[in-house]
């Protein structure tokens, strides 16, 4: 590769960005095509390409820039309206534009083409609409455009070139940024960002996030030896490299992540070519934007991506015609989420197309010898959708150059595999199909749950983790009943899989009763897996740390209970679990069903069990109650952390801003509280809003069958009972959050009452 | 001239074996190992070499030799492929010898079984035969 100067090292990777800018901006103005902002955008950009290449003497490049400029500008000022032609157009153009600079990038020059027919496009797009009499000076000047120059760079071009920008700069509206920009073509609106902001190899980034994992694990490693020392300016040394290599561990992991929506920039371009192409309308929408991944990841998935998203639109929705007979509306609807789970990002690409069609897939997958006609027939549906992920398995009737090669799903899974992630998918018929990835975040560093089972630490991801339970003997061996000879645990009410992580790793046994030994204390820890709760039992209980996880070698990747491994304070390797895989292999998690349904029933059992677990509170010299299924936390907040918003107490809380109610308040009932002790808070959390209720003592935790004595005045209050030989009233706390925030519960159309 | 080669050598069973000098990154004595529920038997554990998490690997299982008496601690012969870094335990260390090529021969056809894939062949010295192990395919876990 021939060595380039620095300066046209910038220029590319500046326009380069750009580009990626462009189609967006385009395709957003295509839907908007009035939208004058984005069009200005569009504009700048393309100025700012060809006065760059104008001044580096890339000739080719700036006549193609050149004559999408002019169209821009009569586009700009209202002379011509934007019509799918003239997108495709300035698209072809910027694939051109892309093409050049890849070649002068790989090259060192512009590269053979001479792209004549897409200039000879672009003037006929702005010439056949022009309405003669309205021409202004400035087109005048830029039109007739200027030829396809070759080679160096005449004279004539940069007078015509220096009168248009003059001419430009006296007719664009006088919005002083644009002024400025048409002054400095070359740096553009990166000006600011660049002053800031410097270029560093990855490489180098992956070392220094070595070192600090190493400076991580040999941190944990001090802290140890504190507790066993007790010399006090030693431990406060310690507490400082304790917070620094934090601080420092968070710094050199912000500098590698990404936001994904990075990648999904191009997605809306690829969208809308393809469904051009298929002949399908296709409405892309994103969530999650903003999730972060690891810099080596996104490069890694991007493919992955692009490929499922193209699947989506060839195979899963529907044309126009078959989706309004289907009572769907004309415009399917791709749907790209991202967030964060388990300390692993999960993606999901959802389509609101035709779904898998079953049948067709087990004819395929006989026809194609990937599986035989018997076996077909024992796959239950989940297995069935699963086949799509076989190698050289393509359902398309012909095969088009969109997809339909049988080198589809299982590149996406291998690819995927290769980073330790995982595939999987959910369909409904005629309602659409769910792909789902789950990128591990190899090289981050999560908060764990560390338990002992036969001797060995095993770390549990704490997102998965929802709470912990502690039986004694007599109480283990009675909670702990069994369906059927399947252990489950009564968790306030719900049935509660249990799993016995020994059973599980096929280690031995504690003693022949198993997990039910008369004096032994049973720990549980209640996990979540795929929207399904389970109660893990290990051994015993250590501790919470923040672990380094480090990916399982090749010959482990196939054991899918372990996410990974880690090393722990005293130089000894512990296995992280993966507890989805832990689910899947206890058969917790096997057939895909209906969230909805599932919390629906819950809800449902939550109202007609009569016993219910009852968190008392105490305000001034009243008890009252709430069920602690509707409480999500328990909260201490110091005072001085309150804040005021919209005439409202507010604290900051997890990132969220949460509205505290003061209960007294609310119910006319004079508090006792010590003004010097921290307030304290019940948690209520609907569908992500959150709401702090203040009291002034948690008094107790009973569960208890509530009876009702009498009807309240109040309409915050519910009823009131004896509970624990006192009245007691029972709290409506949706009503009493409607009073306080009446739009609360506008989104979920209408909770259940709490004690109906 | 002859070209030759330099092996590390190490005991399994009484046997002697090699891998490339090129390939073994250390050799390290017994090392405190994490065991791995449910992995195949011929995975012994994960050690932690200065921070780095390494898979061990027991060669007397992976070839089929009879198990070593508990007593005996393993030894770590450290080495790079394509993987990425995989321990071999192995019952002693030997020194590193150079040998030259004409001495090598192919495994006769009566080696069968697991060694015939994991031995590449062996090179007669004077007093007993090197065998010499095939390290990318003896750290892969075979199917069970």
């Amino acid at each position: 590769m021939p060595e380039l100067d620095e300066i046209v090292k910038e220029f590319l990777v500046e326009s380069h960005e750009n580009l990626d800018q462009l189609d967006r901006d385009l395709v957003i103005l295509e839907q908007d095509p009035t939208s004058h902002d984005t069009l200005s955008s569009i504009f700048r950009t393309i100025h700012t390409i060809k006065g760059t290449c104008g001044f580096l003497g890339f000739g080719k490049l700036e006549s193609v820039a050149h004559v999408g400029e002019n169209l821009l500008s009569k586009l700009r000022d209202g002379d011509l309206a934007l019509d799918p032609s003239m997108t495709t157009g300035l698209l072809s153009l910027v694939d051109a534009v892309r093409e050049i600079l890849g070649n002068i990038e790989t090259l060192g020059s512009e590269g053979e083409a001479e792209y004549t027919e897409l200039i000879e496009l672009l003037i006929g797009l702005q010439e056949s609409r022009l309405t003669g009499s309205s021409e202004t000076p400035a087109r005048e000047i830029a039109g007739p455009p200027v030829p396809p120059i070759t080679g160096g760079f005449p004279p004539a071009l940069r007078a015509v070139q220096f009168i248009e920008e003059s001419a430009l700069e006296r007719l664009i509206e006088p919005r002083s940024d644009e002024r400025e920009l048409a002054a400095h073509p070359a740096d553009g609106r990166h000006a600011a960002v660049s002053d800031t902001t410097i270029r560093v190899d990855v490489g180098l980034l992956d070392k220094l996030m070595n070192r600090v994992g190493e400076l991580v694990l040999a941190r944990n490693q001090i802290l140890q030896f504190t507790s066993t020392l007790g010399d006090a300016a030693f431990l406060s040394t310690s507490q400082r490299l304790n917070l620094i290599t934090t601080e420092l561990q968070e710094g050199v992991m912000k500098t590698r992540m990404q936001p994904i929506g990075n990648i999904w920039g191009k997605f809306p371009r690829v969208v809308r070519d393809l469904s051009l192409q298929c002949g399908k309308r296709v409405r892309i929408e994103m969530e999650g934007k903003e999730t972060e991944l690891d810099k080596t990841i996104v490069e890694a998935i991007k493919d992955p991506l692009t490929h499922v998203v193209r699947n989506s639109i060839d195979h899963g929705i529907e044309t126009p015609e078959a989706r309004l007979a289907a009572g769907k509306p004309a415009e399917g609807c791709l749907l790209l989420r991202a967030f964060h789970e388990g300390g692993q990002v999960n993606i999901e690409i959802s389509d609101d197309g035709a779904g898998l069609n079953l049948d067709r897939i087990r004819q395929k997958a006989i026809e194609r010898g990937i599986v035989t006609q018997e076996q077909a027939l024992r796959m239950n549906d989940r297995d069935v959708g699963q086949l799509i992920f076989a190698p050289g398995f393509s359902t398309a009737a012909q095969v088009t150059n969109v997809s339909g090669r049988g080198v589809g799903m299982d590149v996406v899974k291998t690819n995927v595999e290769k980073i330790g992630g995982a595939v999987d998918l959910q369909s409904q018929p005629g309602q659409g199909t769910t792909i789902k990835l789950k990128i591990p975040l190899t090289l981050a560093i999560i908060p764990a749950l560390i338990v002992t089972c036969d001797g060995d630490r095993f770390a549990i991801p704490q997102v998965s983790l929802l709470e912990l339970v502690r039986l004694d003997g007599e109480q283990a061996r009675k909670r702990i009943e069994r369906l059927h000879g399947v252990p489950v645990y009564r968790l306030r009410g719900h049935l509660l899989p249990i799993v016995n992580l020994r059973q599980e790793l096929g280690l031995a046994s504690k003693s022949t009763e198993g997990e039910t030994n008369t004096d032994e204390v049973v720990n549980i820890v209640v996990l979540r897996a795929d929207d399904r709760q389970f109660g893990l039992i290990v051994d015993s209980i250590n501790d919470t740390e923040e672990i380094v996880v480090k990916p399982l070698s090749q010959q482990l990747k196939g054991i899918p209970v372990y996410a990974g491994a880690t090393i722990m304070g005293d130089g000894r390797v512990a296995l992280i679990l993966d507890v989805l895989g832990t689910a899947q292999r206890a058969h917790v998690v096997s057939e895909v069903r209906d969230r909805g349904l599932a919390d629906n029933a819950s809800r449902q059992s939550q109202h007609n069990s009569a016993c219910q677990t009852l968190l008392i509170l105490e305000v001034g010299d009243r008890r009252l109650a709430l069920p602690i299924s509707m409480v999500s936390r328990l909260e201490e907040i110091p005072r001085d952390s309150v804040e005021h918003a919209d005439q409202q107490e507010v604290v900051q809380y997890r990132g969220q801003i949460l509205p505290l109610l003061r209960l007294g308040q609310m119910l006319g009932i004079a508090t006792l509280e010590d003004p010097s002790a921290p307030l304290q808070v019940v948690v209520y959390r609907e569908d992500g809003r959150s709401v702090g209720l203040v009291v002034d003592r948690i008094a107790d935790i009973v569960e208890s069958a509530v009876e009702v004595t009498k009807k309240t005045q109040s309409d915050c209050l519910l009823a009131s009972a004896v509970i624990q030989q006192r009245v007691t009233d029972l709290i409506d706390l949706p009503s009493l959050i409607r009073r306080s925030d009446r739009a609360f519960f506008d989104v979920p159309a209408n909770t259940p009452g709490v004690f109906a | 001239m002859i070209g030759t080669a330099q092996f590390c050598t190490f005991y399994l069973d009484g046997l002697t074996f090699g891998v490339e000098v090129q390939r073994v990154q250390e050799v390290i004595r017994y090392q405190e190992m994490t065991r791995i529920p449910l992995a195949s038997g011929v995975v012994s554990g994960l050690i932690n070499l200065r921070g780095q998490i390494v898979t061990a690997i027991d060669l007397r299982r992976r070839l089929d030799l009879p198990d070593r008496p508990p007593e005996e601690k393993p030894m770590n012969v450290v080495v790079r492929t394509d993987d990425g870094v995989v321990s071999l335990l192995v019952d002693e260390i030997g020194d590193v010898v150079e040998v030259a090529a004409d001495r090598f021969e192919s495994p006769p056809e009566t080696l069968q079984g697991t060694a015939r894939n994991l031995v590449q062949g062996a090179y007669k010295l004077d007093n007993r035969l090197l065998l010499v192990l095939n390290t990318e395919a003896g750290v892969q876990v075979p199917a069970e």
